[in-house]
């Protein structure tokens, strides 16, 4: 197997008419890795996914999987990766057991569809016609359908969308799993704690450009160390601010109920703060120390204004 | 070949599932061949009307299937993102036609067990000797009616595909001399419709099983050309993917 990225993605721009979806997108996916790409709702992740699984061919730069062109080579491909679409796409009067036993005659080695079956907890409803299924058994679906020929290349779009938490346990165990064994994993979401949580690295996107990369630690990290946490709207920000001792200008409420020190956090601060509190009788929430939220960095790339955080 | 034979056998087993199109490819043929047969108001021409109805319900049940039935699955397909899914797996375009062909083959042999037993029962009386050049015939009929059926499922929304065909088999039955000999037509309309693949199918019938003495070269040339040009014309235009839904 060579050594090279599974996804290599140089430069790509696709354009529809006058409208430019991806504007010079460059990332590589390595053996192994799970990369997320996070945007907003047409940043040009769909656009970006389907390029490189061969639906549409590059305006502009150059994108490879697992050294092949997409579609120039799609035969030789087809059998190597696994593909996850937005939008279902699957025969409707088909149950889950006869559509995957169907899928893996497409490939020469797939994996047991029994097992998928039942790792995709569609067991009990393997004869249900698919237009009968839920929105995330549709889903668990669509992922196990994308395991069936073994792949060595992942693209989800969307994996975890009308998901439950549940089944977002699932995905991303399956995920771990996956990545484990030396899958490589391209997957897109508009949501940042899935982001978080199923990705090593995140590449944020928006109008088509790459804004931000990094792994989480990586885009979080910052020269602007804070402490964050939730209690009840309209607290006595001065008075807090008195009893740490620190600036009351360093003391702000960004939305209602959501507080932040400029302050590096430390253990003694800390303990006044749980202090100040509980002589208040009040409720305490996500405490937070360090850098940046993935959201700040999210809403500060993705909002040339997004200043205010 | 495995990928063919899978798929081969997912098409035909939902093909057969489809109440809607059963009805379409056997209920309404033999019914309209039992009523017209007994019920004598056709002007058929012939002493009995089963001679004449037998070869144009034969041609009805075809188009009804490589056609219509094929037109709406497989724009439905395309609308439900089906077709664009398995475009994401080693199927390949030449099996996964190849399918739907193969599944449209079974369901006129289908359509023949049923509809040609019931003629018999109904008097009539084929001519064997033609049987080679009706199922030639049968054949080129289904390249063309098909290619027309995926020319409409390519390009259209599944629902508007769906009028779409069932539109054209009824404006094609009443101008084919399926149900009304072309001869009853005003004389522009007859010629207008002698061009078209319905007519030709069911002319190269008559002339093929008895009504007549042979299959007129006319047929033949109308029933190539649309076996050419139509799959053709779909082959140019087809869109796996319907972007507007």
């Amino acid at each position: 197997m060579p050594s090279g990225p599974a996804v290599d993605c140089r430069d790509l721009s696709v354009t529809y008419g006058a409208v430019t979806a991806v504007d010079g997108v460059s990332f590589q996916v390595a053996p192994g890795e799970v990369l997320a790409l996070l945007g907003p709702n047409g940043a040009g992740k769909t656009s970006t996914v389907e390029t490189l699984e061969g639906y549409l061919a590059p305006t502009g730069g150059s994108v490879r999987v697992l050294g092949l062109d997409p579609r120039a080579d799609h035969r030789a491909l087809m059998p190597r990766i696994g593909v996850m679409l937005q939008k279902g796409g699957l025969y409707p009067t088909l149950g889950p057991a006869r559509i995957l036993r169907l899928f893996a005659r497409y490939f020469d080695d797939p994996a047991d569809p029994a097992a998928l079956l039942a790792d995709a907890g569609l067991a009990g409803v393997a004869r249900t016609p698919f237009r009968r299924l839920s929105g995330g058994e549709q889903q668990r679906l669509s992922l196990a359908l994308a395991l069936v020929g073994r792949p060595e290349v992942l693209f989800l779009d969307e994996p975890t969308a009308g998901v439950d938490p549940e089944g977002r346990l699932a995905v991303r165990r399956l995920i771990g799993e996956l990545r484990d064994r030396g899958v490589a994993v391209l997957l897109t979401t508009h949501e940042l704690p899935e982001a978080a949580k199923l990705a090593d690295r995140i590449l944020i996107v928006d109008h088509g450009r790459v804004v931000a990369a990094g792994t989480l630690a990586e885009l979080t990290a910052g020269e602007d160390p804070a402490v964050r946490f939730g209690a009840p709207p309209g607290l006595d920000r001065a008075g807090l601010a008195t009893a740490l001792g620190i600036d009351p200008a360093s003391v702000t409420e960004p939305e209602p109920g959501r507080y932040r020190l400029a302050d590096p956090g430390t253990p003694a601060r800390l303990a006044a703060l749980t202090a100040w509190l509980a002589d208040r009788d009040l409720a305490l929430a996500d405490l937070q120390v360090g850098g940046r939220t993935l959201e700040e960095v999210y809403l500060a790339v993705t909002h040339t204004s997004g200043g205010e955080l | 070949m495995r990928r063919f034979r899978a798929q081969a056998a997912a098409e035909i087993g939902m093909t057969l599932r489809r109440g809607e199109s059963l009805l379409l490819t056997l209920g309404i043929p033999v019914l309209l061949l039992v009523f017209f047969s007994e019920v004598h108001v056709l002007p058929t021409g012939t002493p009995e009307p089963i001679t004449f109805l037998a070869p144009g319900i034969l041609a009805l049940a075809l188009m009804g299937t490589a056609l219509v039935n094929l037109s709406i699955a497989t724009g439905f397909e395309r609308g439900y993102g089906v077709l664009k899914r398995l475009g994401a797996t080693p199927l390949g375009r030449p099996a996964l036609l190849g399918a739907k062909l193969a599944a449209v083959l079974a369901v006129e042999l289908l359509q023949a067990a049923v509809l040609v037993p019931v003629a018999l029962l109904l008097g009539w009386h084929p001519t064997a000797a033609g049987a080679l050049a009706g199922v030639g015939a049968a054949l080129l009929a289904t390249a063309g009616f098909g290619g027309i059926g995926l020319l409409l499922a390519g390009t259209l929304r599944a629902e508007v595909n769906l009028a779409a065909a069932n539109g054209l088999w009824l404006v094609l039955l009443l101008v084919s001399g399926m149900l009304v000999p072309l001869a009853k037509l005003p004389g522009w309309l007859a010629d207008a419709a002698r061009a078209l693949p319905a007519a030709a199918l069911t002319e190269a019938l008559h002339g093929a099983l008895g009504l007549r003495t042979a299959v007129p070269l006319w047929s033949w040339l109308v029933l190539a050309a649309w076996a050419l040009a139509a799959p053709l014309a779909a082959a140019l235009t087809f869109s796996w993917e319907d972007r507007r839904s």
